[in-house]
């Protein structure tokens, strides 16, 4: 009798120390995407926070962009997805995140830190914490300053205006044999920077489009030119449809284009493509008629309605939005800190190369001169709908298929017949 | 009489052996032979059918009719939503947007310009690209079928590009053909000065075709090949005892029985040229502008591509190119029909 229950007791017992572990855990995905190696470095910070919990495990799911802005919202809208996820598109889907405010131990913290920018990320009037901006990216331009340096002219100081910087790449690319005085990215994000500084309003105060408008046109006009005056290379802007992304990063690292357009989230992948191959400087944005602002962007971690462990995400969020882990996260990183007490304070970022804290710097800089139009954009529901019809349709100027005109009356008819189609 | 699935008949040692092993099978084939022969003897021959086609038309309603069917929904709903649920009924409306043109013979006068630029460059695309892969696998297939050293060799290597993913065929042209591409390096080395290729309209669509001809030629050859083995030899020892030119032979046997197998090739290579999307995507991205942007790329870019999709339009647009492609696919249907019935009369 006694071996009786001794052979019922014995698996019973084993069973349950073996799976008492695994069934204390909870599993907490996170898909995640990397510039840089801002994926190396959240995983060694995860790995810390799972000692300190070993309640949590937390899974990482490192996908490519892409699968961000695919995938991701196809999950989303049929009710599933990660626990947490890194996006750039915080607005158009924000209905799809977890409001963390009842579940965070200090609320206060958050909207003292991150209040800025939590609107980019929850409907207007909201007062959600949907989750934190990991970093701030600012558009702006990089020079090769080695290739000045060899033509022998100076670079342009702050408050120069694009009039007086084209001639100069232009000159330098002459002098040099270098084949792009200047590349910009190919995305309507990208020239909206210049745009505004030009006067484009871009929005209304009661959030309606104000595209094309003066500002539009005359830095389209200048897009155009630079194209047909070989500043600007033909397969960038030209050389592809739609609202397809084309970069410059290669042809830059490559030593091919003088002034390349892009932002600050460039910084770590030239500190490590280009190294000491040449200076690459950033320099402040050209200035236009009205102004010399870039766009504010930036990646948001947010937790995600459908969790079945909203008490988990927000340990998590907190652990990760806490300010000595975005602190290290931000200095390994080499990010534009969204924290406001790191903005304030300082973060001294791990790298030697002059190039990267010349560059930190200057985007820094940036931030302070952002017109608030630049930063009101990205919290615009429908912004990718302006900045896609923008791209489009300039490219099919650049291309020869639009006369300037056309595209943008073109532009005006897409946005409307896209928001229409979106507000249904 | 006994029954097999009881025992295995035991014979040699090798039989016995094969009996043991099969008495397995045996026993299901029994299991399933008695339904269906009660299912014979209730409801006749045709519910034989019925059956065996069943679990084949189940996977076929499933997986093509079901997505069919709810594609055709979508096309008569507009939003942002992803789930019928969600999304608004809107009639013939987006019909009605891709057809709102006011000169149909300029894309751009169209409401939606890229559906119809997207339109007009698949049908370049298809009268030149079709004629060319047409063209190049006849010629490759007369070499390949005389005998020659190396036609395995040959033929293999004619046919490689086919087993090369479209993306693969995409980026390796894309390379080829870039600013500091092999194609310029080539035409510098030459003392020539090479061009950005893939930058101006003309060449982006010359590159597109050629790029995809060379890509499938190989898959048509191959056809054409069997086309060409089928023909009787005695055909040709005829012509030649009559003194027969070979030129002559080549009109007057070769390409006329080959004809049949070459209609094939033609139908099979316009439904792909009216489906092309991948390889000229990921080598043109359908630029410049517009000039090789094709229309899946349009039904790809307008349902899933932006970041607010219009899955309405798309389904409408892919609901069009897709009576294009029945056209097409009845095309070939009837011309395999009229074949086998020459063949079995």
């Amino acid at each position: 009798m006694a071996y009786r229950h001794l052979n019922l007791a014995l698996p019973l017992l084993a069973g349950t120390l073996l799976a008492s572990p695994a069934l204390a855990q909870t599993e907490i995905r996170i898909m995640w995407y990397s510039d840089g190696n801002e994926g190396e470095v959240v995983a060694d910070l995860l790995e810390r926070f799972e000692a300190e919990h070993p309640e949590i495990d937390i899974v990482l799911d490192e996908v490519a962009y892409q699968t961000i802005q695919e995938n991701l919202p196809v999950q989303l809208e049929s009710g599933r997805g990660p626990d947490i996820a890194r996006v750039t598109n915080l607005q158009t889907l924000n209905e799809h995140w977890l409001d963390l405010r009842p579940h965070l131990s200090d609320p206060a913290y958050w909207e003292e830190n991150f209040g800025s920018f939590l609107d980019w990320m929850r409907p207007a009037g909201s007062d959600a914490i949907p989750g934190f901006v990991t970093q701030l990216t600012v558009t702006g331009p990089f020079i090769n300053a080695t290739l000045f340096q060899q033509a022998g002219v100076e670079v342009p100081e702050q408050g120069a205006t694009w009039e007086e910087w084209i001639p100069a790449l232009r000159q330098v690319a002459e002098a040099t044999g270098v084949p792009i005085p200047l590349a910009m990215d190919r995305s309507g994000h990208r020239f909206s920077g210049p745009a505004i500084s030009y006067g484009a309003q871009l929005i209304d105060d009661e959030g309606n489009p104000v595209v094309p408008d003066d500002g539009i046109r005359a830095m389209a006009e200048n897009i155009v030119n630079w194209h047909q005056d070989g500043t600007m290379a033909q397969e960038l802007w030209g050389g592809v449809s739609g609202t397809t992304y084309v970069g410059a990063n290669q042809e830059f690292a490559n030593a091919e284009v003088v002034m390349y357009f892009s932002g600050s989230w460039q910084i770590a992948q030239f500190a490590n493509q280009i190294g000491d191959a040449f200076d690459w400087w950033a320099v402040p944005n050209p200035c236009g008629t009205a102004a010399c602002t870039g766009m504010a962007g930036g990646a948001g971690l947010v937790g995600i309605a459908y969790t079945e462990h909203p008490e988990e995400v927000a340990t998590v969020m907190e652990y990760l939005a806490s300010e000595p882990v975005i602190r290290e996260f931000t200095a390994r990183t080499l990010f534009l800190p969204a924290h406001a007490g790191l903005a304030s304070s300082g973060v001294d970022y791990v790298s030697d190369d002059p190039n990267v804290a010349r560059a930190l710097d200057v985007f820094l800089a940036e931030v302070g001169r952002l017109e608030p139009k630049a930063i009101a954009m990205q919290a615009y529901r429908f912004n990718s709908i302006l900045y896609g019809a923008i791209i489009t349709r300039l490219g099919q100027v650049v291309a020869g298929e639009l006369t300037l005109d056309d595209a943008l009356a073109r532009m005006e008819v897409d946005i409307a017949d896209q928001i229409a189609e979106a507000s249904r | 009489m006994t029954d097999e699935t009881e025992r295995p008949i035991t014979s040699t040692p090798l039989a016995s052996l094969r009996a043991a092993a099969f008495w397995p099978l045996r026993l299901v084939m029994n299991l399933i032979d008695r339904p269906l022969t009660w299912l014979q003897a209730t409801f006749g021959q045709r519910a034989m059918i019925v059956f065996f086609l069943l679990p084949n038309m189940a996977i076929f309603g499933i997986f093509v009719m079901l997505p069919l069917v709810i594609n055709v929904i979508y096309s008569f709903t507009g939003g942002s939503a992803l789930f019928l649920d969600d999304r608004v009924g809107v009639g013939f409306e987006q019909y009605q947007t891709l057809f709102d043109c006011r000169d149909f013979t300029d894309p751009f006068s169209c409401r939606q310009d890229a559906f119809w630029a997207g339109v007009y460059n698949t049908l370049t695309f298809m009268l030149l690209q079709v004629p060319a892969v047409a063209l190049t696998a006849l010629v490759t297939a007369l070499v390949l079928n005389r005998e020659m050293r190396g036609r395995g060799f040959w033929r293999a290597i004619f046919f490689f590009p086919v087993l090369l993913s479209p993306v693969v065929v995409g980026l390796i042209w894309k390379w080829i053909l870039e600013r500091n591409g092999l194609l310029n390096a080539l035409l510098n080395g030459l003392g020539l000065e090479g061009t950005v290729w893939l930058g101006d309209s003309f060449w982006a669509m010359f590159w597109a075709i050629f790029v995809s001809t060379w890509a499938h030629m190989g898959f048509y050859t191959l056809i054409l090949l069997a086309g060409l083995q089928s023909i009787p030899r005695d055909l040709y020892e005829a012509a030649d005892m009559d003194g027969t030119s070979r030129p002559r032979a080549l009109l007057r046997i070769t390409l006329p029985l080959l004809w049949p197998t070459m209609l094939v090739v033609l139908i099979l290579a316009l439904i792909r040229a009216v489906q092309i999307f991948d390889e000229v995507y990921v080598l043109t991205g359908g630029g410049p502008g517009t000039s090789t942007q094709m229309l899946v790329q349009y039904i790809y870019q307008t349902g899933f591509a932006a970041l607010l999709r219009n899955l309405g339009l798309a389904a409408a647009a892919s609901i069009l190119m897709g009576l294009v492609l029945m056209v097409l696919t009845l095309l070939q249907l009837g011309i395999a029909a009229r074949r086998s019935r020459e063949v079995a009369g």
